[in-house]
C-alpha cells in the first residue's frame, strides 16, 4: 500500500498500475467449454419452465441450455437473441439471482440454481466471437422510424424494426451508443469494451443509421420527428436527480456520472477518488459506484440506504459483492445534509424507522466523514417532451408501449413501471417495435 | 462386518468381487495392484495359442456418456492377450503363489479343436490356477476367426468344448456366455450338458457406440474405419440381470452356479446380481473408469447391507429369484395410483410433460404451479416416478381392496388374478 492511498481529499493515482488492472478485470470470468457443459448438464428441461416466466424477455432458457449441452452454443445464442438482442449484455448485468436463477427449480431443490446467466454469456460470447450476426433483414418496407436514445430499449427497438425491414434512425445525445451499458454499469461487469462491440455487432442487421450528439429538446423536437418519420420511439433513459441540502458543494455528484467518467476513462490512475466515500442509495447504481470507488483506492466506502436490508433494491448477491470488497452498508438512515464549507467534509444522516411501509426519521442523527459523496437516490424526468403525459416522474404508456400521443412509443427507464433493469428495457423496446410494425401495417405494405 | 468370504464352484476368495477377464487382468503388475486394493479374485485376461495375436495400434475403446461425462457404456475392440503364452503362464504362477487366498481363474480361447484344448489345459493347470473360464463370448475380432461368440452362439459347440475341457483338466470349468443370442437359456443348458461347473455372464454386447459426424467413421476410429466392439458398463446391467435371472429360474439349469457380470459399478449392483443367484460377480468397466480402489466401497457397502438386513451372503444369494416370473402371472388386481408429495415437489413439471405428451394425461396443473395426479386417468405406468428428479417425490400408492378405481369404475378385489384367468384371454381356462 503506497502513501497515496491514505491521503485525504479527491486524489488520483492511489494505487499501482498492476492493482488497477487487477481490480477492474472481469469480476465473473466466463465459463470455458468444459465448465459450460458441466453447468448445462444440471438443467432439468422443465415443462413451461419457471425461469422463462421470470425472464422479462422470456428467453427459452431450457432450450438454449440443451443446445449448449449438445455442443451447439451458436444455436443457443440464436435462441437467446431471438428474444433478447442484447442477450450478451444481459448475461453480464442481469440480477439473475432475482430473475431466472431465483425461479430455477434447482434453487428450490438444493439452493443452487443452474448457472443460467453464465451459460447465456457462454453462448452469446461464442457466437459474437465469430462475428456472426444470425439475423437477416427483411426487404425494405420504405417506412422510416425515429428511435430516440441508443440505450438498451432504443437498441432493441431499432434492431427489431430493422429486422422487419423498416429504416431506422437512432438519435443519441451522448457521443456513443449503448446508454447505461456504455455509461452506467460497473466496468468489471463488462470489460474489454463489450458495450461498444455489442452495438457494432447489433448494427450488422443493417438499415439503422445512428446520429450521436443529438438530444431531444436541444437538437431535436418531437414535433419535427413526428413530421419526418412514420413512427417515433422514445428510449430517453432517466436523468439522475436529487434534492439534498449542501449537495452543490465540491466533492458531491451523481453516482451515475461518477460511473460514466470511470467507464470512459482511458487511464484509471488519472481518476480522482476520495479517501472517505459515502454513497447514498440502495440500488445497483449505488453498489456499482461504491465498489468501484473502493477499487479505485478509496479507503473507506459506505453505502447508506434509508430502509432495511430486505427492502434494498440491489440484490443480496450484489450486496455481498460489495461487502466482500470492503464496502460497508448502513441501513435505515436518510441524508439530512452534506456538510462542508464549499467542499464536502461529511454527511449528516437521520436514522429512520419504517412502520407499515411509511418511513420516518427517529430523531437521532449521526455524521459520516466524507470527502466524496455519490448520490444514487433519484432519477426522474423534470419535464416530459411536449404534449406527452407523465405518470408520476415518468412517461405514461400502455401495455404496447404507446404514449398518449399518436405515433409515439416509449420504453426503458423513462416509462412508468419499468424496474430499471436492462432486460426490462430490452423487452419494452422489442415489444414496442412489434407494435410499431403492426401499426405501420408493414408486411402487407410492399411499397 | 458380515463375512464376505466366498466359495464359488470350489474356488475360494475373501470376497465375491472378481475382476473380469479384460485389460485390467492382462499382466502381473495390474493384478498385483488389484489384489493389494482388495479384489477377491481375478479372471486372467484370455490366453490363446502362440503365436500371440496382435491388437490394433489405434484407439480400442468407444464410450457412451451420461451427464457430466459420466461413463455409462464402454465398448472395446481389443482382442485376447497380445503377449506370449509362456510370459502369461509364468506371471499367473507367480501371482497365485504370492496371493494364495485370492481366486485365480484363467480365461481361455483356442480353436474349436480338441488338440488345441489338450495342449493348453495342462500348461494352465501347472500354474496352480484355481479354475478356467472358457471365453465363448467376445463378439469382436476373434469371432471372425471362429472363436469367442462364434462358439457361444452354437450350443452344440459349447457343449462339445466344455466336455473336452472337463475331460482334460481337474480344474473347475466356467463357461462365459455371450449375450449376442436370442435366448440365453440354450447356451447355458449346453454348458451344463457339457459338464460345466458354472457359467459366467454376460460377455460384451456387439455395438457401435457412436459415429464421428465429421468423418463419418464409427468410434473408435482406426484410420477412418470402425468395427463393432463389445459393449459393457452400467448401460448393460439390465440386460445382464435379465439373462442371469433367466438361467437362475430355468428348470433345466436350476442350481447351476453363476458368476454375474455386466455393469457392476457399486455394491448395490453386486448385491442385485447376487440376489438373482450369482455366486460371484465380475467387474471391469467400473475399475477401468475409476481404478481398483472402488472394491473398498463394494466390500464395505455389501457388508453394511448384509448387517442391516441381518443376512449372510448365502442368505442373499438367489433371494430374488422366486420373484422373477412371467408377465402372465403378474397380479392384475394390484392397482396403484401415482401420488405427488407437494412438500418435496420442486415444480419442474417433467412429470406433467411426460404424462401429457407421451402417456395418459393423468397429471393436472393447479394454481401456483402445483402438479396433481388425476386418479380417473392414471394407469399407474410409473413414468412420472421415473422422470421426476427428486427421489421419493412421486410414489405409487396401492389401492386397498374394496376401493373403487376411478379410472375403471371397478372395485379393487382382494384376490390374486392374472392374465391366464382373464376373460379377455382367448386361451384362458374357463372358470365354469
Amino acid at each position: 500500500m503506497n502513501d497515496a492511498s491514505r491521503m485525504p481529499g479527491l486524489r488520483a493515482g492511489r494505487l499501482s498500475p498492476e492493482i488497477y488492472a487487477l481490480n477492474f478485470s472481469d469480476a465473473y470470468p466466463p465459463l470455458d467449454r468444459h465448465e459450460a457443459l458441466v453447468a448445462a448438464d444440471r438443467c432439468y428441461f422443465c415443462h413451461d419452465a419457471p425461469c422463462v416466466t421470470a425472464c422479462p424477455t422470456e428467453i427459452d432458457i431450457p432450450l438454449f441450455i440443451r443446445q449448449i449441452a449438445t455442443g451447439t452454443p451458436e444455436a443457443a445464442a440464436k435462441t437467446i437473441f431471438d428474444q433478447n438482442i442484447l442477450g450478451g449484455m444481459c448475461a453480464r448485468v442481469c440480477p439473475t439471482e432475482t430473475l431466472c436463477e431465483e425461479a430455477c427449480v434447482r434453487e428450490l431443490a438444493e439452493g443452487k440454481p443452474v448457472r443460467i446467466g453464465a451459460l447465456q454469456r457462454h453462448a452469446t460470447d461464442t457466437l459474437m466471437a465469430r462475428g456472426v450476426h444470425p439475423f437477416v433483414r427483411a426487404a425494405p418496407t420504405g417506412r422510416q422510424v425515429a428511435v430516440v436514445g441508443a440505450g438498451p430499449a432504443g437498441l432493441a427497438c431499432a434492431h427489431r424494426l430493422a429486422l422487419h425491414g423498416h429504416a431506422v434512425t437512432l438519435f443519441e445525445a451522448r457521443p456513443k451508443a449503448g446508454g447505461l451499458n456504455e455509461y452506467g454499469i460497473a466496468s468489471y461487469k463488462t470489460v474489454d469494451g463489450f458495450a461498444q462491440a455489442e452495438v457494432e455487432w447489433l448494427m450488422q442487421i443493417g438499415g439503422i443509421g445512428i446520429e450521436t450528439g443529438r438530444m431531444l429538446g436541444r437538437d431535436l423536437s418531437l414535433e419535427t420527428l413526428r413530421e419526418e418519420f412514420d413512427a417515433v420511439f422514445l428510449g430517453l433513459g432517466l436523468p439522475a436527480a436529487y434534492a439534498l441540502e449542501g449537495a452543490a458543494q465540491a466533492g458531491v455528484r451523481a453516482a451515475v456520472d461518477f460511473i460514466a467518467d470511470l467507464r470512459q476513462a482511458d487511464d484509471l490512475s488519472a481518476l480522482p477518488v476520495g479517501r472517505d466515500v459515502v454513497v447514498i442509495g440502495g440500488g445497483m447504481t449505488a453498489i456499482d459506484a461504491a465498489v468501484q470507488a473502493r477499487l479505485l483506492g478509496a479507503e473507506h466506502v459506505t453505502i447508506v440506504y434509508r430502509r432495511g436490508p430486505d427492502r434494498m433494491p440491489a440484490s443480496v448477491k450484489e450486496q455481498r459483492h460489495a461487502t466482500a470488497r470492503g464496502v460497508r452498508i448502513l441501513h435505515n438512515a436518510q441524508p439530512v445534509a452534506v456538510l462542508g464549507e464549499g467542499r464536502a467534509t461529511g454527511v449528516e444522516f437521520a436514522y429512520t424507522a419504517e412502520t407499515d411501509g411509511r418511513l420516518a426519521p427517529t430523531g437521532e442523527t449521526f455524521v459520516l466523514k466524507a470527502d466524496q459523496v455519490l448520490l444514487a437516490i433519484g432519477q426522474w424526468l423534470e419535464d416530459a417532451p411536449d404534449g406527452l403525459e407523465r405518470d408520476g416522474a415518468r412517461l405514461r404508456t400502455d401495455a404496447r408501449g404507446r404514449t398518449t400521443m399518436a405515433g409515439v412509443w416509449a420504453g426503458g427507464d423513462c416509462v412508468a413501471g419499468n424496474a430499471g433493469l436492462t432486460v426490462a428495457a430490452v423487452a419494452q423496446g422489442r415489444d414496442a417495435a412489434e407494435d410499431i410494425h403492426t401499426a405501420l401495417g408493414a408486411g402487407k405494405d410492399t411499397r | 462386518m458380515a463375512d464376505l468370504a466366498t466359495n464359488f464352484v470350489g474356488i475360494r476368495s475373501p470376497n465375491p468381487f472378481w475382476l473380469a477377464s479384460a485389460p485390467p487382468t492382462d499382466k502381473e503388475y495390474n493384478v498385483v495392484r488389484a489384489f493389494r486394493a482388495g479384489w477377491g479374485g481375478v479372471v486372467w485376461k484370455t490366453l490363446g495359442l502362440d503365436p500371440h495375436i496382435v491388437n490394433v495400434n489405434g484407439p480400442r475403446y468407444g464410450v457412451v456418456y451420461g451427464a457430466d461425462r459420466r461413463v455409462l457404456g464402454l465398448n472395446n475392440i481389443e482382442l485376447i492377450t497380445d503377449r506370449p503364452l509362456d510370459v502369461n503362464l509364468r506371471e499367473i504362477k507367480k501371482v497365485k503363489r504370492d496371493w494364495p487366498d485370492r481366486a485365480m481363474v484363467v480365461s481361455l480361447m483356442v480353436p474349436c479343436e480338441e488338440w488345441a484344448w489338450k495342449q493348453i489345459l495342462p500348461l494352465v493347470e501347472e500354474t496352480g490356477a484355481d479354475g478356467i473360464e472358457l471365453n465363448f463370448g467376445c463378439p469382436h475380432g476373434m469371432s471372425e476367426r471362429g472363436m469367442g461368440s462364434a462358439v457361444g452362439q452354437v450350443p452344440e459347440y459349447i457343449e462339445m468344448v466344455t466336455r473336452w475341457c472337463k475331460q482334460n483338466t481337474r480344474m473347475p470349468v466356467l463357461v462365459k456366455l455371450t449375450p449376442n443370442i436370442t435366448d440365453v437359456r440354450y447356451p447355458a443348458r449346453a454348458a451344463k450338458a457339457g459338464g460345466a461347473d458354472g457359467v459366467s455372464l454376460i460377455n460384451t454386447i456387439s455395438s457401435i457406440t457412436s459415429v464421428n459426424l465429421d468423418d463419418w467413421s464409427p468410434e473408435p476410429s482406426i484410420d477412418g474405419k470402425g468395427s463393432h466392439g463389445g459393449y459393457c458398463g452400467p448401460a448393460v446391467k439390465p440386460i445382464a440381470l435379465n439373462m442371469v435371472a433367466e438361467i437362475a429360474r430355468d428348470a433345466e439349469t436350476l442350481g447351476l452356479p453363476i458368476s454375474g457380470i455386466g455393469g457392476v459399478t457399486t455394491w448395490r449392483d453386486a448385491a442385485e446380481f447376487i440376489a438373482l443367484g450369482a455366486g460371484s460377480v465380475q467387474v471391469c468397466t467400473a475399475a477401468m473408469t475409476y481404478g481398483f480402489k472402488i472394491v473398498q466401497e463394494m466390500v464395505s457397502g455389501l457388508s453394511q447391507y448384509l448387517d442391516e438386513k441381518g443376512m449372510s451372503l448365502d442368505d442373499l444369494r438367489g433371494r430374488a429369484v422366486p420373484n422373477v416370473t412371467d408377465w402372465r402371472y403378474l397380479n392384475l388386481n394390484y392397482v396403484t395410483k401415482a401420488r405427488i408429495d407437494q412438500d418435496l415437489c420442486i415444480k419442474c413439471g417433467r412429470c406433467y410433460a411426460a404424462c401429457e405428451d407421451t402417456s395418459h394425461q393423468a397429471i393436472g396443473i393447479g394454481p401456483g404451479r402445483t402438479f396433481e395426479v388425476i386418479d380417473a386417468e392414471c394407469v399407474a405406468c410409473n413414468l412420472c416416478v421415473n422422470v421426476c428428479p427428486v427421489e421419493n417425490c412421486i410414489s405409487m400408492i396401492e389401492l386397498e381392496p374394496g376401493v373403487t378405481d376411478p379410472r375403471t369404475g371397478l372395485v379393487v378385489r382382494d384376490e390374486y388374478a392374472n392374465w391366464t384367468q382373464h376373460p379377455n384371454n382367448p386361451a384362458a381356462a374357463a372358470a365354469e
